[in-house]
């Protein structure tokens, strides 16, 4: 298929183009295949650069024969495109409509794409399974790689090399794989190298209504449990939601059958809920009428707030058993791809230090959410604008986002990256020039052979002249498990994402700046200090040896 | 330091025995719990915690106690709650209920002291000679402030018509009236005004000579005029040549003003006033203000608070509806005056109230000078302390009647702070200075706040026998910056406008909860920051002198370079605002200020032997936040005992 075929209107004149807190822009709007560029032909103004795929929705408007069309981004941006002229205004419209709603993923821009920097470090290759495994073998012999979902045939969403308990075959892991939703049977997620305990993640037993079990599952979790020792299940849902779950087949693990292990059920929202909880959220962080009892009453009934103290509670509850109660842990929801993820990943940005790096957070991304089978596509398909009825798109990974942010605002100190590092992600996953967040599992990706075809984003972030917009200046490595506060007074409204673009940064960004400023100046003086002190040093030794000579 | 105070206890006749040991305090929102022995003294309740490690301990002024309350006999001991003006909550639990009962009944009477002499103000020596003293309340000079603004000048004039408090007794001595405003129009529109508080000036914007001016609500009832109010007014719209009109910002709503007409007071007919241009702002009164604060108390108090609660609490509560209110209003003066030139007369009923608020908030709006330390404590003296804010009434520091006691200053502080989130670079102080303040809007330990006019503080002599809390402030001003100020902010941007969308209002955390530690950043950018500015001067300071230095080798250095330039790259997005956390407080100084108030109790997570405690995470712990129950089959582990002394919050000197 040609993009041209799609494209009406390659170009229009005169195009006005407003955003908020910005100057009006006049110029000329051109289509092409991956973006929408309006360009005013003087040095001085910014051009607009947008990439169709960022596109979530577009509403258009007459006025006579002047067409405005608003433009609904996945990044919660909303523009807004003055046309003259009514045709070109609806070919604009409907080219963008098409363009933005491409239903295949080889027609995507990273495909496309040809870095205009030289790649030094490729991304794809950056975090290997392997890689991780020989750190855990640095530990611990208690665990290997095992290769039975080579061809992805046992559970199509997992990668092809998994971490697991030494003791457990490949013929256990089948058994145990058809005893779980998906074929996603208990797998290594992180050891806690203090004390040796350890964090798993699966999806939910096929217990059915008739209480199935399945000896090589319980053998396969028993063996990660120290003689003696007792475990924890984190079933993401409620007991009801998990108990309703044996009628399709699914259910929890039988007290029975796991009698060393104790189950504790959280409530953290399936993610058609979370869904529409983002919309909600979005249209009252847009809604320009100023009164307070109803920013207040919208941003309650979005229920964001309370997703974002579920998640982050459930996450530290988890942290806690490994850490303060030493026990190992199991997280599992329904499918084990979301709310699980959520719950791994922030516990080991609580539990171990490594993961508030930039590099052990991209790994920790890249292991726990791009490895372990979150459906990026699906899930980011659409954002806060969509006004279809949701397939399977869900703010599952802004959600993460946003934990992480509560926890960087509590410990500010403790994380080499700042807010844009979270901000960036958020904004890659939705739409992107790399490949990175494209297909829904690791089997997909090598289908579509994106690390041969496209850029990966890690790449791109890693380039030190990258990387210095990330880096977060009150950083201070601190070896500490860190518990964040969940009272809800604790938990802040995401601004930076949120409030993005319904206010004017300005004041914020050069205090910001010149904070940056006293921290730079100040590693300027050390250096200066222990300069001159060397200088000084050198001429007192010179200087006393000239007197002994004498 | 308690025993210095157990010695002055002596000298008062009290039954109970001063101190009562094994008194268990519950933490607020943990199940957490400590031992210790209470001190009760003449000043202070003193908790000190009995575990020798810790230590902790916690100084509560009687004057800042709000309500003790004794709850039913339980199996451990009595329960004791005190619940204080500076937010904190503290829960006792005392083994005997004969020892809770003297506690409980010395506490009621020492809490609500008969006269202004048993106020801690008269009886607090900071060691001071009486010429520093004396200095002390030289700092803030109010004519000098006048002047500052550039009056008198030919439109206006001081009078001395309130030499003798004759005339109005509420209002300070020197009043600045419209050079047209005779004597006789003075007197006749005082008379027409409640509590004889006519119009006068309270702040000019010299570039545009348009003024701010303050009354109460004129007693015009139904159908009433007074020809000298009249006159008044139109002097004070003469004297600005720059706009044809006034306003008058009656800061009420609209219902309340219409009720005082019944009264025989209200508001000012359009028709018989030349030239106004009436507005009604709506804000609410002291009553819907006190009840909304409560509302929000009670909700932020909640044990296992749900984020649903918490969200409609503070809805239902209307607190930041009227924080927004109130900046609104302030946000309309300062729009009427700089962008209209047009003068303003501002009141409320009485004046003393929502008319301080708006007048003061409005001035900081436009006037750079008074969002730096110094300037901020003249705003405070003008437009709250000299022109009669009732804050003995408000802050319940005597003689209490429940229905005079309103947070409206509290209101003004949060609403600065409001301002502080929105213009990190704005104000010459932190977060830290308002709290402080708030702190000793109720303390009573020094004079500034005492009383509820100046005629009465003339009266106790406060001056002669009390210290100034600005001297006092002013003395530890390192605390209180706000490291990422920058003057020239000011003048990029002389008058601040702030967003009214409102969810750009927060909750501010940090005053409501500031005892509650728990619920703060473990780890303080604004600390962190500071830290980093004070080495900076350190620094600068050993650069030059190493350079003395090698001078005497002979070697020259090429002069210090006093900032690096700013990077042109482009801004980065900021991460949140950078006011947070704890102030700072250097080690050196929690151990040289033995009165400090600390509620360090949190254990440093296996916190690796470093010394470096300013830099490491602060307390936090996974019970104390209660992410789930884990009882059941496992037993929970003690928290390790180590506890860091930097969480000075409020900070009592004695």
């Amino acid at each position: 298929m040609e993009f041209a075929e799609l494209i009406k209107t390659p170009r229009v004149d005169g195009v006005v183009l407003h955003r908020p807190f910005m100057p009006t822009v006049e110029g000329t709007l051109c289509l092409t295949g991956h973006h929408l560029i309006l360009s005013s032909r003087q040095d001085t103004t910014e051009e607009l650069w947008l990439l169709h795929a960022n596109i979530d929705s577009t509403e258009k408007r007459f006025v006579g024969s002047l067409g405005t069309i608003i433009v609904k981004c996945k990044d919660l941006r909303v523009i807004q495109l003055d046309i003259p002229g009514m045709e070109e205004c609806l070919n604009i419209a409907s080219s963008i409509e098409a363009l933005s709603t491409l239903d295949s993923v080889s027609l995507m821009y990273p495909f496309f794409y040809r870095p205009l920097f030289e790649v030094i470090e490729d991304g794809w290759q950056s975090f290997v399974p392997e890689e991780s495994f020989k750190d855990l073998e640095s530990m611990t012999d208690e665990w290997r790689l095992s290769e039975v979902n080579k061809d992805f045939s046992l559970c199509p969403s997992y990668p092809s090399l998994l971490t697991v308990p030494k003791d457990i075959d490949d013929e256990s892991l089948c058994k145990a794989a058809s005893f779980r939703h998906g074929g996603r049977f208990p797998v290594l997620s992180y050891y806690h190298k203090k004390n040796a305990m350890v964090m798993m993640r699966a999806a939910q037993p096929l217990t059915g209504t008739n209480g199935r079990r399945c000896k090589e599952d319980e053998k396969l979790i028993n063996a990660t449990l120290c003689a003696g020792k007792r475990g924890y299940i984190i079933d993401t849902r409620t007991i009801a939601v998990a108990q309703q779950a044996k009628a399709r087949g699914g259910g929890f693990e039988q007290e029975a059958n796991y009698p060393q292990w104790r189950r504790i059920h959280k409530a953290i929202e399936r993610s058609n809920v979370l869904q529409d909880s983002l919309i909600k959220l979005v249209e009252a962080c847009n809604d320009q009428s100023h009164s307070m009892d109803r920013w207040l009453s919208k941003l309650e009934a979005s229920n964001w707030q309370s997703n974002v103290k579920e998640i982050l509670t459930t996450a530290c509850l988890a942290a806690q058993c490994i850490d303060r109660e030493g026990a190992s842990v199991l997280v599992h929801g329904t499918e084990g791809t979301d709310s699980t993820l959520q719950v791994t990943s922030l516990a080991q940005i609580i539990l171990d230090p490594a993961c508030r790096t930039i590099r052990g957070f991209e790994a920790l991304i890249e292991r726990e959410w791009l490895q372990a089978g979150h459906p990026f596509q699906q899930r980011c398909a659409q954002s806060a604008y969509s006004n279809g009825k949701p397939r399977s798109e869900a703010p599952v990974f802004l959600l993460f986002l946003d934990c992480v942010w509560q926890i960087l605002r509590q410990f500010p100190c403790s994380f080499q990256f700042n807010e844009n590092l979270l901000i960036m992600l958020f904004e890659h996953a939705y739409a992107s020039q790399f490949g990175t967040f494209l297909g829904n599992c690791v089997a997909e990706r090598g289908k579509l052979q994106l690390s041969q075809k496209t850029v990966s984003l890690w790449s791109w972030v890693n380039r030190p002249q990258e990387l210095e917009r990330f880096l977060n200046p009150l950083y201070e490595p601190n070896n500490l498990v860190i518990w964040p506060s969940v009272a809800p007074q604790s938990l802040l409204l995401w601004e930076g994402v949120f409030l993005r673009w319904n206010r004017s940064t300005k004041c914020l960004d050069e205090a910001y700046q010149e904070m940056v400023h006293i921290i730079e100046y100040n590693k300027e003086l050390q250096n200066k200090v222990n300069s001159l002190r060397r200088q000084l040093a050198q001429l007192e030794t010179e200087d006393k040896m000239v007197a002994d000579l004498k | 330091m308690w025993k210095i105070y157990l010695d002055t206890f002596k000298n008062c006749n009290m039954c109970f025995p001063p101190q009562v040991e094994q008194v268990k305090l519950l933490d607020r929102f943990s199940n957490k719990s400590v031992i210790g022995t209470l001190h009760l003294t003449a000043t202070h309740l003193i908790f000190v915690e009995s575990n020798s490690t810790s230590a902790q301990e916690i100084w509560i002024l009687h004057h800042h106690i709000a309500s003790v309350e004794k709850l039913s006999l339980t199996t451990s001991g009595c329960p004791l709650l005190i619940q204080c003006r500076n937010f904190r909550l503290v829960h006792f639990v005392i083994p005997r209920e004969r020892d809770c009962h003297d506690i409980y009944s010395s506490l009621l009477r020492l809490l609500r002291p008969v006269s202004y002499d048993e106020l801690y103000a008269f009886s607090y020596n900071p060691k001071q000679n009486d010429q520093q003293r004396e200095e002390g309340w030289q700092l803030i000079d109010l004519a000098a402030e006048f002047e500052r603004m550039g009056v008198p000048c030919d439109q206006w004039q001081l009078t001395d018509v309130n030499r003798e408090y004759k005339v109005c007794e509420t209002y300070p001595r020197d009043l600045y009236v419209p050079i047209t405003a005779s004597k006789p129009i003075i007197v006749g529109s005082s008379k027409f005004r409640s509590k004889g508080r006519f119009p006068v000036l309270t702040y000019f914007y010299q570039e545009k000579k348009a003024a701010v001016c303050r009354c109460s609500q004129p007693l015009s009832g139904f159908s009433a005029r007074c020809l000298e109010d009249e006159h008044m007014l139109q002097a004070i719209s003469k004297s600005n040549h720059n706009s044809r009109y006034i306003y008058v910002m009656d800061t009420r709503p609209k219902l309340n003003a219409l009720a005082n007409r019944a009264a025989g007071k209200g508001y000012e007919n359009e028709d018989n006033y030349s030239n106004i241009r009436f507005q009604f702002v709506g804000i609410e009164n002291i009553h819907v203000m006190r009840g909304s604060l409560q509302k929000l108390l009670e909700v932020v108090g909640t044990r296992s608070l749900s984020m649903t609660d918490y969200l409609v609490g503070l809805e239902n509560s209307g607190w930041l509806r009227h924080i927004k209110a109130i900046m609104d209003a302030a946000i309309f003066l300062a729009k009427a005056v700089t962008v209209e030139g047009a003068s303003v007369l501002v009141h409320c009923s009485d004046g003393w109230d929502r008319t301080a608020q708006v007048c003061a908030l409005g001035s900081l709006l436009m006037d750079p000078y008074y969002r730096t330390i110094k300037g901020f404590m003249v705003l405070i003296e003008k437009d709250w302390i000299s022109f009669g804010h009732k804050f003995a009434d408000r802050c319940d520091q005597l003689d209490p009647d429940p229905k005079e006691v309103s947070p409206i200053f509290t209101q003004f502080l949060e609403c600065v702070w409001q301002l502080t989130e929105q213009f990190p670079q704005a104000f010459e102080f932190s977060e830290w200075f308002l709290i402080q303040i708030h702190e000793h809007v109720h303390s009573c330990q020094f004079g500034n706040f005492l009383g509820n006019s100046q005629r009465q503080r003339e009266v106790l002599q406060l001056k002669e026998r009390t210290y100034s809390l600005w001297a006092h402030l002013l003395s530890e001003k390192q605390n209180y910056l706000n490291p990422v100020y920058s003057p020239s902010f000011a003048e990029s941007h002389p008058v601040l406008e702030p967003s009214t969308q409102a969810c750009h209002f927060k909750f501010w955390r940090n005053m409501y909860h500031q005892y509650d530690r728990s619920m703060h950043p473990r780890q303080s950018i604004l600390k962190q920051v500071l830290t980093f500015k004070e080495s900076n001067r350190e620094l600068e300071g050993t650069v030059q002198a190493l350079k003395t230095k090698l001078q005497k080798f002979g070697v020259s250095t090429s002069p210090l370079k006093p900032q690096t330039p700013p990077r042109d790259r482009s801004l980065p997005l900021r991460p949140q605002s950078l006011i947070l956390g704890a102030p700072l407080l250097s080690r050196k100084e929690v151990q040289q200020e033995e009165d400090e108030e600390v509620f360090g109790e949190e254990a440093r997570e296996d916190a690796p032997a470093s010394t470096d405690g300013e830099r490491t995470v602060e307390g936090s712990s996974a019970t104390e936040n209660g992410y789930g129950e884990l009882t059941g089959s496992f037993g929970s582990k003690n928290e390790p005992a180590v506890v860091t002394l930097e969480f000075g919050v409020a900070r009592m000197t004695c």
